[in-house]
């Protein structure tokens, strides 16, 4: 083979290939997310007194079932906070038992795939591992996707962000059909509580930018973006009270017990904010995404259902 | 032995060992385990040589096996355990393939003055200055560097463009890996070196090593006392020339039945091509002695040492100073110190025992160890530096200290690094975000893992970072997280002595277990 005809052949080959990557995928961005719930029971439900997968049991029962959520052959993306390399007990990051039970309800209800992923803050490998998140999300048959490359985040605008109007997000939520959010209850050493709205910030590329422009505002912002959780899951079995979001050690956690679901996480972050002994308004972004209509946080006007084991 | 199994046996021994090699630096995803790569190098003989000194332990003495090694069978080393020999030896091979020239060596006359001369410089600026030179000739950092600065990435493109495929696939075992370039000056030392030493073994074997590299030059010298050698049978030999001409050292004059052993690496070619079977390896026999002494010989090798103290005068003669700014802004990082990596005791301690492999820098998981270009001074560049643009050091970490082959890092258990402090924090607070744009960040505080920075009552409903310098590790986190631009509104400054940082606090909280919903 000539040299020049080598180098066309390549060039072509090459080509086809980057043409194919390019293709592939991303058509799912223009179909609507389906698995959202209209007909659930109640706006929120409080578990208290059991163990992480018992509460959720019973919760998701409460709210008619994985079935309101996900239905069959359905993708489904369920982003817990694996953001610090701990091991469980310190509390950082989503207990694993939560979600590995998450995962299986998924199944249950008849989901094709689930993905765990997150953006972590540490070293993303022993973040997964450290936290048994990977371990139990793989042993209930989810897949655990890497979220620590550029690569793999995608641009998204946000009409009406008032200071956030582009994010580059992780090709998954683009990919899936259900957004199953599992943040931890924790203190925060800037927004003082880190809990369902935070926890869009490891689903996002540059958190930087968020940090650098009105964190509040940046946060409620993301949270107008079209592709919304379908079921917020709020860990609080043990919850960090302070030096979070990090936590220094044991001392730092109070074992709660407790798990609240709702499908409104300005209601939901407002729930957390009274576990963690803070006014609602002190964590700024609750009452701005409040105001701009992403939720309610005034719990009172809500149908709650409250249950003790 | 027979003469074929000997060349078998060192092509196969050293495929493994360049295979092995190649993989501990290339190994991205820290897959191979720290003991083994320790094993690995235990026969490196520059680290080796350095560690024992520092230590004085026969822990460390993989060069008396080395020494014992040249002593009985000669430069044995060059063939079977020097990574960048064997690679050498890969790269002929591929050059005799290209050009027929390039597989004819043939007798030439050792480079004596030059090779002894650096060898005689290599060791009076390393006992009287410091490991520069070692530095920049060991050959097993020069192959390191190598691996570093052009095979990694090259493994690790390989590794998401496969990657990239099978995510299509919806397969996530292998995952994207960011390649992350290192400063352009610190290309330069490690490009010369590869076009040099590439050069020359493409086209004239293993001439790099019998005129520049001081440990095969110092070998070689152990080796003119050695007991085994490759020697000829007089009576079989028919001089046809076949040896010569394989030989990669160029150091068979069959006319003279003579073997320059200084030069020999042991490869076995010359036996295995000897059609006449007059090539044997075995024990030596002393016919007669000729011993001269050459005066020139002598001059020439005063004098370039003389030339060399003047060169090692200026670079141990460069100023420290702390990286200069890049862009305008409002407050620069007042640094004193570059930040030297856990396990280095002090930075002077760790610019001496340092040889710059890079073998830390590969295995660093969060590839915040950067090859220095001026941070340490001229004669620490390509050591490792803590980059804390780049990345930070995770907490829970001890990678780097673990496989040193030098103990220029010192190994640490991670309850020690945890509390050994590279440096403390200082915050900017005129170009903290907080105060400039009255909004929340805290980004640093987030990242703190010893809550050393941690975020105090400011404006309104806002909080402000605040450092507590004792119970700071110098991590860097919060310098990496920090979103002010051009210049950090906290940054860490190197402490040029480690010391213990202060155990952070373990207070149990107040907040007691609830009973009822507060909502």
């Amino acid at each position: 083979m000539k040299r020049r005809d080598f180098l066309r052949s390549s060039a072509g080959g090459t080509l086809a290939a980057g043409a194919a990557f390019k293709m592939g995928g991303f058509d799912k961005l223009w179909t609507p997310s389906s698995g959202r719930a209209d007909a659930a029971r109640y706006d929120m439900v409080a578990v208290m007194g059991g163990n992480p997968d018992a509460m959720f049991d019973l919760g998701i029962q409460e709210l008619g079932g994985m079935g309101t959520f996900v239905r069959k052959g359905q993708k489904v993306l369920i982003k817990p906070n694996i953001g610090w390399d701990v091991i469980p007990e310190l509390a950082a990051n989503t207990n694993p038992l939560l979600v590995k039970r998450i995962i299986e309800h998924c199944f249950k209800a008849g989901a094709k795939e689930v993905y765990v992923f997150d953006h972590t803050c540490d070293n993303w490998v022993n973040c997964y591992k450290n936290s048994a998140i990977e371990k139990y999300a793989k042993s209930a048959g989810a897949k655990v996707v890497p979220g620590n490359s550029e690569s793999y985040y995608h641009e998204i605008e946000i009409p009406g962000g008032v200071k956030l109007r582009k994010a580059k997000v992780h090709q998954l939520l683009l990919e899936t059909d259900v957004f199953i959010n599992v943040p931890i209850l924790k203190d925060h050493s800037s927004t003082r509580m880190t809990c369902c709205l935070k926890n869009t910030m490891g689903i996002v590329w540059d958190r930087e930018y968020w940090h650098s422009n009105d964190l509040n505002q940046s946060i409620a912002d993301y949270a107008l973006y079209e592709k919304k959780p379908a079921l917020n899951v709020i860990d609080c079995y043990n919850v960090m009270v302070k030096h979070g979001p990090q936590g220094v050690s044991k001392g730092d956690v109070v074992s709660m017990k407790s798990q609240i679901l709702t499908t409104d996480w300005v209601a939901g972050d407002a729930a957390a904010a009274k576990m963690l002994g803070v006014a609602v308004e002190k964590i700024e972004y609750i009452p701005i995404a409040h105001k701009m209509g992403l939720g309610n946080m005034n719990l009172d006007s809500l149908n709650i259902k409250r249950i003790k084991m | 032995m027979s003469s074929s199994l000997l060349r078998r046996l060192r092509i196969v021994f050293s495929t493994l060992v360049f295979i092995f090699f190649v993989l501990a630096f290339v190994d991205f995803k820290s897959i191979i385990p720290s003991d083994y790569i320790n094993d690995l190098m235990f026969l490196q003989f520059i680290p080796s040589v350095i560690k024992f000194y520092d230590l004085k332990t026969l822990a460390a003495g993989g060069f008396i096996f080395i020494l014992l090694l040249t002593l009985v069978t000669g430069r044995t080393y060059c063939s079977f355990l020097c990574p960048l020999g064997i690679g050498q030896d890969l790269n002929s091979r591929f050059g005799g393939r290209i050009k027929k020239k390039f597989r004819r060596y043939g007798f030439k006359k050792p480079f004596t003055i030059l090779r002894y001369s650096i060898l005689a410089a290599t060791l009076v600026v390393t006992m009287v200055w410091g490991v520069y030179m070692i530095t920049l000739l060991d050959p097993y950092s020069i192959f390191g560097r190598f691996m570093t600065f052009f095979a990694k990435p090259v493994f690790i493109l390989l590794n998401n463009f496969i990657a990239g495929i099978l995510g299509k696939f919806d397969i996530y075992t292998l995952s994207n890996v960011p390649v992350k370039g290192f400063p352009l000056i610190v290309y330069g030392i490690p490009a010369i070196f590869f076009l040099l030493v590439g050069g020359l073994s493409l086209a004239k074997g293993r001439l790099y090593c019998n005129m520049i590299c001081p440990v095969g030059t110092f070998l070689g010298l152990i080796s003119k006392i050695s007991i085994f050698r490759i020697r000829f049978d007089e009576a079989a030999c028919t001089r046809c020339g076949r040896c010569a001409i394989r030989c990669k050292s160029s150091c068979i004059d069959f006319l003279k039945y003579d073997v320059d052993v200084s030069r020999c690496v042991n490869c076995f070619n010359c036996i295995h091509t000897c059609q006449d079977k007059a090539l044997t390896y075995g024990i030596v026999r002393f016919k007669k002695k000729e011993t001269e002494t050459d005066e020139s010989r002598r001059k020439v090798i005063v004098g370039s040492l003389l030339l060399l103290f003047g060169m090692s005068r200026v670079a141990s003669g460069q100023e420290k100073t702390a990286p200069k700014p890049k862009k305008e802004s409002t407050v620069k990082e007042d640094r004193t110190n570059p930040v030297c990596p856990p396990g280095g005791v002090s930075i002077t301690d760790f610019n001496k025992d340092c040889i710059a492999c890079s073998l830390c820098i590969n295995a660093c998981p969060n590839g915040v160890l950067q090859p220095a270009y001026k941070q340490y001074g001229l004669a620490g560049m390509m050591q490792p530096v803590m980059d804390y643009h780049k990345s930070f050091c995770t907490y829970n970490c001890t990678k780097c200290t673990e496989i040193c082959p030098t103990n220029a890092l010192h190994p640490l258990v991670l309850d020690a690094k945890k509390l050994t402090q590279i440096g403390k924090a200082k915050f900017i607070k005129d170009n903290c975000i907080v105060k400039i744009e009255k909004t929340a960040c805290g980004a640093c505080s987030e990242a703190c893992p010893t809550k050393a920075c941690h975020m105090i009552p400011y404006e309104g409903n806002l909080v402000i970072p605040e450092v507590t310098e004792d119970l700071c590790i110098g991590c860097g986190h919060c310098e990496f997280a920090c979103p002010a631009s051009p210049y950090k509104s906290i940054f860490v400054d190197g402490n040029a002595v480690h010391v213990a940082a202060k155990k952070p606090e373990n207070v149990e909280s107040e907040m007691k277990s609830p009973i009822e919903f507060p909502f």
